[in-house]
C-alpha cells in the first residue's frame, strides 16, 4: 500500500507517487494534462501550435481543470446560496404559496430576490457602477476603488492565516491551531505597541517581528511536542486556541498587565500611533502596508517551498514520514521548523490586523481568522498563490455579506456568506460531484491530494 | 513495506517508558509543593450528600496539605515503579488513572482549604452532564473511524442536532419530537459526510471542516431569520429528570448515575452497545475489518462502502443526540455556535482514548470533570482568576497526551477512500 491516499477514482500522476522521488513541484492538474498533450504529440509542426492550446483549452473546460472545478463550484454554491436566500424571504415564499395561479409572479420574485441580494453583494465588496457613474460628473475617483481596497483589508488577514495552515498541511500536519497563535502575535504586537517607544519605523518593524515571534513560539511548541512525544498536533493545537483565549481573556482584565486603564473592559490600550502599518498612498481607499505583507508573505512561502532544501524537505515529509526517514531527512526537525514557520505567519496576521484595522485589542479580535485560515488553504489547495486567491474571495464575500445585510435591512443576514464559503469549498474538495453535475468528462485529480490525509499523516 | 516503515520509526517506544515516568513524578511533585506547601491551614471538607437526600451521609473532613503530601507521595512511588518495573497494558492505564486522580483529589484540597465544604455530589453531576456531549460525540466519531472515515464533522453533527432538537420541540411543543429531529439532523449531516466521503472519495479531514463551516453558517443563519425574530421557535422546553426507582436512592452514587435526564440513560446505552458490538460481535469485527484493511474485508465478501455508509449515519444519529442534550436536554434555548468548540474536545476525547469507547469515556469524563472545575473552583477558592483556572482541563489535556498517552495507532485505513480495484 502506499502511504498517500488516492482521493481520486483515477488520480494524476504527479500525486501517486512518492515526493521523495520528485524534485519539481508536483504540477497542478490542468498544466499535468498540457504537458501530457504536448508530449503525446511530439512530430507535429510549430505552424499547428495555436491550434495545439485550442484543444488545451476545450480539453481544460470539458474534462475540468482544477481552474474550471474551482469556477463551475463558486457558481453551484451561489445557485445553492440563492435557494436558501429564497426559502427565507416571506415576500417570495408567499409568491410561491399562489404559484399555480401567478407563476410569473412567483418566478419574478425569485429573480428579484436573489439577483437583489448577490448584485448588493457585487456592490459592496467589488464595484459599484454608481460610483463610476458619478465620477464621471466630477465624483471622486477614489471611491471607484473603495470596495476593492475593502476587500483586500479584510483578505489581508484570511490570507496570512491561510498560508499558516496550507505550510502546515504541505508538511502533513493539520494546524487548527491558527487562532491561539494569532492571540500569541497579537498579545506581542500589541505590548510592543503602546508599552514600549521606538523611532517611527523602526517600531512598526518591531511589532511585526514581535507578532511573528509570538506567534511562531506557540507553533514551535506544537511542533516541539509532536517531535519530541508524538504528541498529535490536532489535539494540541485545539488545547492552545483555548488556553490563549483564556490567557487573552487574563492579560485584558488587569490593567497592570494589558488592560487599559479605567476600563472594566476587556480591551486594551491603543497601539502607538508609530506602531501603525500605514496605507499606501494616503487616505483609507487604499492598500494597506498590511496586504503588502501578506502577499510577500506568500511569496516567500511559495520560494520556500519549491526552491529550498527545507521546502523540498516539508513536502517530502508531508508525502511520507517514514519514505522522508528512510532518505535521511529529519522528520522531528521540519516538524518543528514548520510548525514555528506556520505560528509565525499567524502571528503576522494579528500584526495585520492590530497595526492596521483595528488597533486596539479586545478579547473579540482573534474572530474567526484561525478556522477561516483552514477554509482559505482548502480552497487555495494548500499552495501559496492559490491561498492569496482564496482569501481574496473570501476578503471579498464577508465585505460583501456585511453590505447585503445593511443594504436588506437584515432581511439577508451576513451569516449567508458563511455558508457560502462553506459550500464553495466543499464542491472544491469534491471534483468528482462537480463533474456529475455538469456532465464533464475524465478524471484528472485536482491537486488537493497532497495537501491532506489521514490522522498519522 | 510494513517492516520498512517498522524499522525506521523513530525510536519513540524505548523514551515513552521514561517520559511516562517523568509525568508521574512531575505530578506528584506538583501535588506536594504547589498543592500541598501553598494550602491554606486547615481541613478540606467534601459533603457526599445534596441537602434534599433522605439519608444524609456525615461530612467528610481532612488535613488538606498532609493529604496532598500523601497523594504526592503516591504519584512519585507509581513513577519510580513504571521507570523501573515493566508494566503490562492494563496496568499502564491503571497508572494513568490512579496519577490523574491523585493529581485531581490534591486540586479539590487545594482548593477547599479552609473554605466551605465542596459538595461532591453537585460536582460529580456537574461533571456528568458536561461530559454527555462530549462522550456521545466521541461515540459517533468512534463509530466512523473505525470504519475508516475520519469524522472532524462532530462539531456540525453536534450544532445541527442542538438547533434543530430547540426549533422542532418548540414548534411542535413536543420534547421527544425535538430529539428525534435533532437525532436526524445530526445523521443528515453524517449522510453528507458518508456521501462525499465513500462516493466522492473527497479528502475527510477537509470535508469534516467544511462540513462545520456549513452548519455553523446554515445555524447562525437560520437563527438570525428564524428564531431571533420570533420566539415561539425557541421556548427554551427542557426535559425534567428521572429517578430510577431503587437505585436513586443509593448514597452518593444514586443521585450522581441515576437520577438525571433521559440523555444520561441513553448514554449508557449507547456506552455499552457500542463497547460490547465493537469488540464482541460479529458486527464489530467487520466493521473493524473494514477499518483496517478494507481490501481484505472485501475480499471475504464484506461490503466495505455499505458498512462505511451504515457506520457514519449511525454515527451522525448519535451525535445528533448529543447535540439535541446542548439544548433541550440542559440549557433549553439554542444560542448561535452554542457546541462551542465541543466536537473538536469530542475528537481529542476520541484520541486520547486510542479510539475504543472507553478510552473516549475516560477521556470524555476527564474533560468534562475540568470543565466543571472551571467553573466551581473560582467560586470556592478565587486565589487564581477564572481565565487561568479554565486553562486547568486544556493544559491537563496536554500533559496527558504530551506525556502519557504520545503517539496512538488510529484504524490503519482511516481517512482512505476505498476503491475497489
Amino acid at each position: 500500500m502506499t502511504e498517500t491516499p488516492a482521493t481520486g477514482p483515477d488520480p494524476a500522476p504527479a500525486s501517486t507517487g512518492s515526493a521523495g522521488a520528485q524534485p519539481a513541484e508536483p504540477a497542478e492538474a490542468g498544466s499535468a494534462e498540457a504537458g501530457q498533450t504536448e508530449l503525446g504529440t511530439p512530430g507535429k509542426p510549430a505552424g499547428s501550435r495555436a491550434r495545439l492550446t485550442g484543444t488545451v483549452i476545450i480539453q481544460a473546460i470539458t474534462q475540468g481543470s482544477s481552474a474550471v472545478i474551482t469556477i463551475l463550484a463558486i457558481f453551484l454554491a451561489l445557485v445553492v446560496g440563492g435557494i436558501l436566500i429564497v426559502f427565507s424571504d416571506p415576500v417570495v415564499t408567499k409568491a410561491w404559496s399562489t404559484f399555480f395561479s401567478y407563476p410569473f409572479y412567483a418566478l419574478t420574485q425569485t429573480w428579484d430576490s436573489v439577483s437583489f441580494a448577490y448584485s448588493q453583494m457585487f456592490e459592496g465588496a467589488i464595484l459599484n457602477p454608481s460610483t463610476v457613474s458619478a465620477a464621471f460628473h466630477g465624483g471622486s475617483i477614489a471611491a471607484i476603488f473603495y470596495p476593492l481596497s475593502s476587500t483586500c483589508a479584510q483578505a489581508t488577514p484570511l490570507i496570512l492565516t491561510g498560508l499558516s495552515v496550507a505550510i502546515a498541511f504541505r508538511a502533513g500536519l493539520f494546524n487548527i491551531g491558527a487562532a491561539g497563535q494569532w492571540v500569541g502575535g497579537a498579545i506581542v504586537a500589541t505590548w510592543l505597541g503602546f508599552g514600549v517607544s521606538l523611532p517611527p519605523v523602526i517600531h512598526v518593524i518591531v511589532c511585526v517581528i514581535g507578532a511573528f515571534v509570538g506567534g511562531a513560539v506557540i507553533g514551535w511548541f506544537v511542533g516541539l511536542l509532536k517531535a519530541k512525544t508524538g504528541a498529535h498536533e490536532v489535539i494540541v493545537t485545539i488545547m492552545l486556541n483555548y488556553i490563549m483565549y483564556d490567557l487573552l481573556s487574563y492579560l485584558l482584565s488587569h490593567p497592570t498587565l494589558l488592560q487599559e486603564p479605567h476600563q472594566t473592559n476587556e480591551i486594551a490600550p491603543f497601539i502607538a500611533n508609530d506602531a501603525n502599518l500605514a496605507h499606501v498612498g494616503g487616505p483609507p481607499p487604499q492598500v494597506g502596508i498590511g496586504f503588502l505583507i501578506a502577499v510577500a508573505a506568500a511569496l516567500a512561502v511559495a520560494w520556500l517551498l519549491s526552491r529550498t532544501t527545507t521546502g523540498f524537505e516539508f513536502r517530502t515529509v508531508g508525502a511520507s514520514p517514514s519514505a522522508a526517514r528512510t532518505a535521511g531527512i529529519n522528520v522531528e526537525r521540519s516538524w518543528i521548523l514548520v510548525m514555528l514557520l506556520a505560528g509565525g505567519l499567524a502571528g503576522l496576521s494579528a500584526a495585520t490586523v492590530i497595526q492596521g484595522t483595528n488597533t486596539q485589542l479586545t478579547f473579540n479580535s482573534y474572530g474567526t481568522y484561525g478556522p477561516d485560515g483552514i477554509t482559505v488553504a482548502l480552497l487555495g489547495r494548500a499552495r501559496p498563490m492559490g491561498v492569496v486567491l482564496a482569501g481574496l474571495l473570501f476578503g471579498a464575500l464577508h465585505v460583501g455579506g456585511t453590505y447585503v445585510e445593511a443594504a436588506t435591512l437584515g432581511q439577508v443576514p451576513a451569516d449567508i456568506v458563511q455558508v457560502l464559503e462553506g459550500l464553495i469549498v466543499l464542491f472544491v474538495a469534491a471534483p468528482a460531484l462537480i463533474r456529475a453535475v455538469f456532465r464533464l468528462r475524465s478524471t484528472a485529480g485536482t491537486g488537493l491530494e497532497a495537501a491532506a490525509k489521514g490522522w498519522s499523516g | 513495506m510494513t517492516t520498512l516503515a517498522e524499522a525506521v520509526r523513530a525510536p519513540l517506544t524505548t523514551e515513552r517508558r521514561h517520559l511516562a515516568a517523568a509525568t508521574f513524578i512531575v505530578i506528584g511533585l506538583i501535588n506536594i509543593f504547589v498543592f500541598g506547601m501553598l494550602a491554606h491551614a486547615g481541613d478540606a471538607s467534601f459533603e457526599l450528600s445534596l441537602s434534599s437526600a433522605s439519608v444524609k451521609i456525615p461530612v467528610v473532613t481532612v488535613p488538606a496539605a498532609p493529604v496532598c503530601y500523601a497523594l504526592g507521595a503516591v504519584a512519585l512511588g507509581l513513577g519510580v515503579l513504571r521507570a523501573t518495573v515493566p508494566f503490562s497494558r492494563l496496568a499502564k492505564r491503571l497508572a494513568i488513572a490512579g496519577v490523574l486522580v491523585c493529581f485531581l483529589v490534591s486540586l479539590l484540597c487545594w482548593a477547599d482549604a479552609g473554605a466551605l465544604p465542596l459538595n461532591v455530589i453537585i460536582i460529580s453531576q456537574g461533571t456528568i452532564s458536561a461530559s454527555i456531549p462530549l462522550i456521545l460525540g466521541a461515540l459517533a466519531g468512534c463509530l466512523c473511524e473505525r470504519s475508516g472515515v475520519i469524522n472532524i464533522a462532530i462539531e456540525g453533527q453536534l450544532l445541527s442536532g442542538a438547533f434543530t432538537a430547540a426549533i422542532v420541540a418548540s414548534a411542535f411543543g413536543g420534547l421527544w419530537v425535538g430529539l428525534v429531529a435533532g437525532s436526524l439532523a445530526g445523521g443528515l449531516v453524517g449522510v453528507l459526510l458518508a456521501v462525499f466521503a465513500i462516493t466522492y472519495l473527497t479528502d475527510q479531514i477537509v470535508l469534516g471542516v467544511v462540513l462545520n463551516v456549513l452548519v455553523l453558517g446554515m445555524t447562525n443563519y437560520l437563527y438570525d431569520r428564524l428564531m431571533s425574530t420570533n420566539p415561539n421557535y425557541n421556548t427554551g422546553i427542557t426535559f425534567g429528570s428521572i429517578k430510577i426507582p431503587v437505585l436513586s436512592e443509593i448514597p452518593i452514587i444514586g443521585p450522581i448515575f441515576f437520577d438525571s435526564n433521559i440523555f444520561l440513560y441513553i448514554t449508557y446505552i449507547a456506552i455499552i452497545v457500542i463497547q460490547v458490538a465493537l469488540f464482541h460481535s460479529r458486527w464489530g469485527l467487520r466493521v473493524r475489518a473494514v477499518g483496517e484493511h478494507p481490501t481484505a474485508a472485501d475480499t471475504v465478501g464484506i461490503s466495505v462502502l455499505w458498512i462505511r455508509y451504515r457506520n457514519v449515519i449511525l454515527g451522525g444519529l448519535l451525535a445528533g443526540i448529543g447535540g439535541a442534550y446542548l439544548t433541550i436536554g440542559s440549557v433549553g434555548s439554542f444560542i448561535p455556535d452554542i457546541s462551542s468548540g465541543f466536537g473538536y474536545i469530542a475528537l481529542a476525547a476520541l484520541i486520547f482514548g486510542r479510539w475504543t469507547p472507553l478510552g473516549a469515556l475516560g477521556a470524555a469524563l476527564l474533560f468534562g470533570f475540568c470543565e466543571e472545575m472551571a467553573l466551581v473552583l473560582p467560586t470556592v477558592n478565587p486565589v487564581l482568576p477564572a481565565p487561568i483556572m479554565n486553562t486547568a482541563p486544556y493544559v491537563a489535556t496536554i500533559i496527558a497526551v504530551a506525556g502519557l498517552v504520545g503517539k496512538v495507532r488510529p484504524p490503519k485505513a482511516d481517512g482512505q477512500p476505498y476503491v475497489k480495484a
